[in-house]
């Protein structure tokens, strides 16, 4: 049973003052997470990350099209019971402590008294609060926030969490650490569905992307599915490389670079076999032959331009 | 239910950490005191000065206090986006407005309490103890109660598709309107007009009728409430607040969050 489907998942906000007309933020997004992945929804800024997350959250309602979360209806409150969810830039009650913030939660979660008071202890020593745990939220920074949003989100230890631009926020500690947090939600069965717009972060966690622009899915798969398509070119190394042998492989590429006695040229798929025969008659040494992985950072750049490309060096 | 509880003893948590509401409090007290005062330059009518004075400030201090808590109520949940981690959680549309409008009613409860605490220690200053008056005050403190039920309702609903500025002169505007509701009345019995007669009606039926809950110059001329107005008080009070804060929980059901 896919823990999230998504069925022409359609939104449409009305925008203008006097003449409204439509503005499409979602357009028939059908896709499918399975129980126990890490799932990313990657895009730039405006792509439709949020506007899923919270239309699967029914925090708002679609235009058209259908969804279920863990086999049940959106409108079923109770499925509720055993999801997470991180709001992007998150917010809270900031005349409540950390400590009651999360009782609260729990309460709302229908957590029994004994077990609130456990869990909200376990998940703030998790998140790094436990210290500032009796402390008004108004006095917490930006990252401060976003650990006690991510404490929220696992109070009912739920088997599926979202979590909106997780890494918002965060100093490289934190990323870590909340890198670190997810892994675990995998490794103790949990799926994971959250939204980010960099890429390094998809790269180090997820199973599956799907890739967001403008309301539209691009792509959905592993990052190999994905990348694979984008990959164009094999860096061939040979060593024991002869003048001749250089001469003729000069012929097959553009790309040569010589350090010492060996070659590194890049070649396009399709001659890496003419490489192969080319130094084997020369007499030269195969070392090595490696398929150029395209980043997906390259994929963004190609697909969508350097215009909406999103944040590249992992830093926010 | 323990959901509704949760969200309302938090609602409640929220406005009595808020600073306002002590000074609002101060203010209604500081004023009843100062009933006292206008009392002893009256001569023979301390008394009726003084509750005529003191639960006008009741009023008054408590609508302040429904208007300025109900109007944020939804609204500034939804403005900071407080209400995403809320809403997330196993907890229906209804549930949320229910718990909201049952944490400002308690709020309103205890303050009502604290300044009717205030008043009587007033009045027994200037009467001397307790007498057969205090009931009928006390049924009066019960319809202001009742009043800024009604006013929190309507705040509330106008929380929810409206600005707090806005839901706050929608809500005074109703209050005032809803006071004079009697003018209203003789104004549709004074039209000859058939269907400005039939308007008229429409208005005066449709506002809320803050007019039949205002007895305090009654009870300051020591006169007793009729126990089938406090019957029909607290009944049009319930009806109405329920077609309230209903139409404020079918609003907020479709409405999708910023």
């Amino acid at each position: 049973m896919p823990a999230i489907e998504t069925l022409e998942l359609t939104k449409d906000y009305a925008v203008g003052f006097w003449r409204k007309r439509p503005r499409r933020a979602l357009d028939h997004l059908s896709l499918s997470v399975e129980e126990r992945e890490i799932f990313g929804l990657l895009g730039p800024n405006g792509a439709g990350k949020t506007t899923t997350l919270k239309l699967l959250l029914r925090l708002i309602y679609p235009t058209s099209g259908t969804a279920r979360l863990l086999g049940r209806d959106l409108d079923d409150v109770e499925v509720r019971r055993r999801i997470g969810y991180l709001p992007e830039a998150p917010y809270f009650y900031d005349y409540l402590s950390a400590r009651e913030f999360l009782e609260y939660c729990g309460q709302l979660c229908g957590l029994a008294s004994a077990e609130r008071r456990t869990r909200t202890g376990t998940l703030l020593e998790q998140v790094g609060l436990a210290d500032a745990a009796d402390v008004a939220l108004r006095h917490f920074s930006r990252g401060m926030l976003q650990r006690a949003g991510i404490a929220q989100a696992l109070i009912n230890d739920p088997d599926l969490v979202f979590l909106d631009e997780p890494m918002l926020g965060l100093d490289p500690v934190g990323r870590r650490e909340v890198r670190d947090l997810i892994l675990e939600l995998r490794r103790r069965g949990k799926t994971v569905c959250f939204s980010t717009h960099i890429l390094s972060d998809v790269e180090a966690l997820c199973d599956r992307v799907a890739i967001l622009n403008r309301g539209r899915l691009h792509g959905v798969g592993t990052l190999d599915e994905i990348l694979k398509l984008e990959a164009k070119a094999s860096e061939v190394i040979v060593g024991h490389a002869s003048p001749a042998l250089r001469a003729a492989l000069e012929k097959l590429t553009d790309g040569l670079h010589a350090a010492g006695d060996k070659l590194m040229l890049t070649v396009p798929p399709e001659r890496v076999f003419a490489v192969a025969e080319c130094v084997k008659q020369n007499g030269g040494a195969l070392l090595a032959v490696t398929p150029v992985r395209a980043s997906l950072e390259d994929y963004f750049f190609e697909t969508f331009g350097t215009e909406k490309v999103p944040e590249l060096s992992g830093k926010e | 239910m323990s959901r509704i509880a949760a969200i309302a003893f938090n609602t409640f948590r929220e406005a009595v950490r808020d600073r306002v509401l002590y000074n609002l409090i101060v203010f209604a007290l500081l004023l009843i005191a100062t009933a006292i005062l206008f009392g002893q330059i009256s001569i023979g009518v301390q008394q009726l000065i003084l509750v005529n004075l003191g639960l006008t400030a009741v009023t008054f201090f408590g609508l302040a206090i429904a208007v300025f808590i109900g109007i944020g109520l939804v609204y500034k949940e939804m403005d900071k986006r407080t209400l995403y981690a809320l809403l997330s959680k196993p907890v229906h549309r209804y549930e949320f407005i229910l718990g909201k409008f049952a944490g400002l009613g308690l709020t309103l409860l205890v303050n009502v309490a604290l300044m009717t605490v205030g008043f009587f220690l007033a009045l027994y200053y200037v009467t001397g103890g307790p007498g057969a008056g205090d009931v009928p005050v006390l049924v009066a403190v019960y319809f202001i109660f009742l009043q800024l039920l009604l006013a929190t309702a309507l705040a509330l609903l106008f929380s929810c598709f409206s600005s707090p500025v806005l839901s706050a002169a929608f809500t005074v505007g109703l209050f005032i309107a809803g006071s004079f509701s009697s003018d209203i009345l003789e104004l549709s019995k004074a039209v000859k007009v058939p269907w400005l007669e039939w308007v008229t009606r429409a208005v005066y039926y449709a506002l809320p009728n803050f007019r039949n809950f205002n007895v305090i110059s009654s009870v300051a001329h020591e006169h007793p409430v009729p126990l089938d107005l406090v019957l029909y008080n607290t009944a049009y009070a319930v009806i109405y607040i329920g077609l309230v804060v209903g139409a404020g929980i079918l609003i907020f059901q479709n409405r999708d969050l910023k």
